[in-house]
């Protein structure tokens, strides 16, 4: 193992962050280590999306650092910024593929921005992206024309288009048939594996995060509320991480919302 | 007393997001204008932007203007033969539309074309995080989006307007020589001899561009900070089109009085 790799890739420290009045963050600590697959767990609304643009320098923490391979993300000015992104890749939720032009061109967009790579080259590394993915056959399929899995799929070739040293996956599972949850699963561990593609996973899709994941962070309330490998978290002696791991409906996070008593609001006419 | 606390500290908000708001706009619009060596980098998204804003406006600016024109033509018609002055009337339809109408019909109408078109545009992209997408590839969209569209926006006004009055001047000329047989010599010579490059058209396309700089920022501003939801979404276009009528308007009024005005 070099040196380089038992640095963290991201190290987070003591991270605040509220959106108006609601606090998302209150002190998370968190290190993701390099060339693993890293998962965020969580259930919806408790800032998962928001940790990711904060790492990738889209949001400003109110206190806290993030370091991203040994840089401060956010001490950094706009041209350092840039540059550390071109080495980050995201895959957004919805895809974010731009809508105006074609597969081909989407996986070329980021080539065309940053390099000055011949046109017969570059050719050939979207089609390589794309085969990748297994979506070289639609390279002239414009993104209306994608199935949802496929619309991840090629924003996933985008990513990684300029060979980044990781990628962000935003909630790669959800709302995806069986058959595409399974192609993402496979395409995250072997992006991982085979390009050393550090990866960090957001999700809340319990089966499929665990399946891949080498560590995992449990995030509630604005803190981790624990950290390890899937098995060590299957056998957590949490309350909170077993309602979370095995979806049970009442537990730490109660069914009902936060309400008066039963009876006396229905005779409270 | 709780009452008007309540209401003086939701006064207070609103005056803070109000002017907050205004910051960001003049932010954006600096960053958008800073933003010209793209172009220069990549003159073909400014030409793409031209098409779109300006190309595709052509035939509803024109079929506008040859109606207002028409119009211009009839009323003034029946105005100037009450004093028989019918002879003037190409003077009366050209310094009507090159100095007033031209620019503030054009922007009206560029408002609810091209700019309720753009803040949808935008504002869609946003929704569907296509520039948070160019962000995190390390491209900055306001550079990349934003800026293209502006100056798009700022080149094809003027030409919008100029071509509005042209066919308006073709549509008074079509009611007032073709129709109610004013001399067709007369309606050309005396708009030759009495219309000022400098007093009607060179301030007529001042206003234009002062109208295309402030509907495509409006336009702009509204997408980008847009509450990506539907909601938030068609507010945003309704506002476009009402900010734009109303800052068009303002602008005619203090623009009309510096340039007029004794």
């Amino acid at each position: 193992m070099r040196v380089q790799d038992a640095t963290p890739l991201v190290k987070i420290r003591n991270l605040h962050f509220s959106r108006g009045r609601k606090v998302i963050f209150s002190g998370v600590d968190m290190d993701i280590p390099r060339r693993k697959v890293s998962a965020i767990m969580g259930p919806s609304g408790t800032g998962k999306t928001t940790l990711l643009k904060l790492i990738g320098g889209q949001l400003k923490p109110a206190q806290g650092t993030i370091e991203v391979d040994g840089q401060n993300i956010h001490s950094l000015n706009t041209k350092e910024l840039y540059q550390l992104r071109m080495r980050m890749g995201m895959l957004f939720q919805s895809g974010a593929l731009l809508t105006d032009i074609n597969v081909f061109e989407n996986v070329a967009y980021p080539l065309r921005e940053h390099t000055d790579l011949p046109e017969s080259m570059l050719r050939k590394l979207v089609l390589m992206k794309l085969e990748a993915v297994g979506l070289r056959g639609a390279r002239d399929l414009m993104p209306s024309e994608l199935s949802g899995g496929m619309a991840r799929r090629v924003a996933l070739a985008r990513a990684i288009a300029l060979d980044p040293m990781m990628i962000m996956y935003d909630e790669p599972f959800t709302g995806q048939d069986p058959i595409s949850m399974g192609v993402l699963v496979k395409l995250i561990r072997s992006l991982n594996d085979a390009a050393h593609i550090s990866s960090i996973l957001v999700s809340h899709d319990v089966k499929e995060t665990l399946q891949i994941a080498d560590q995992v962070f449990v995030i509630s309330d604005g803190k981790v509320v624990e950290s390890g490998s899937p098995d060590e978290l299957a056998v957590s002696k949490l309350d909170w991480t077993q309602q979370f791991v095995k979806g049970l409906p009442d537990g730490p996070v109660p069914f009902h919302y936060p309400a008066d008593d039963l009876n006396e609001d229905l005779l409270n006419s | 007393m709780r009452v008007i606390t309540d209401y003086f500290v939701k006064l207070g908000r609103k005056v803070i997001a109000a002017l907050e708001k205004t910051g960001r706009g003049h932010m954006v619009f600096v960053k958008m204008i800073a933003g010209f060596d793209e172009i220069l980098r990549r003159p073909s998204l400014l030409i793409r932007q031209l098409y779109y804003i300006g190309v595709l406006s052509v035939l509803l600016i024109g079929l506008s203007g040859f109606f207002v024109g028409m119009v211009l033509g009839l009323q003034g018609f029946y105005t100037l033969s009450q004093f028989g002055a019918e002879a003037s009337l190409g003077v009366m339809v050209a310094a009507s539309l090159v100095r007033e109408l031209g620019p503030v019909v054009t922007a009206l109408l560029f408002a609810g074309r091209a700019g309720s078109a753009l803040t949808a545009e935008i504002g869609l992209m946003k929704a569907t995080e296509q520039l948070s997408g160019l962000e995190m590839m390390a491209v900055n969209p306001v550079r990349r989006v934003l800026t293209p569209r502006m100056f798009g926006g700022i080149v094809s006004m003027p030409l919008l307007a100029a071509m509005f009055s042209m066919f308006g001047v073709l549509g008074g000329w079509f009611v007032g020589v073709g129709l109610l047989g004013v001399d067709d010599g007369t309606y050309w010579s005396q708009m030759q001899g009495k219309i000022d490059l400098h007093e009607d058209i060179y301030n007529g396309v001042i206003k234009s561009i002062v109208f295309g700089v402030v509907c495509t920022w409006i336009a702009l501003f509204e997408g980008y900070d847009s509450v990506p939801t539907s909601e938030g979404l068609s507010r945003a276009t309704t506002r476009t089109v009402v900010h734009s009528a109303f800052a068009i308007l303002g602008l005619d009024f203090i623009l009309t009085a510096m340039m007029f005005g004794e």
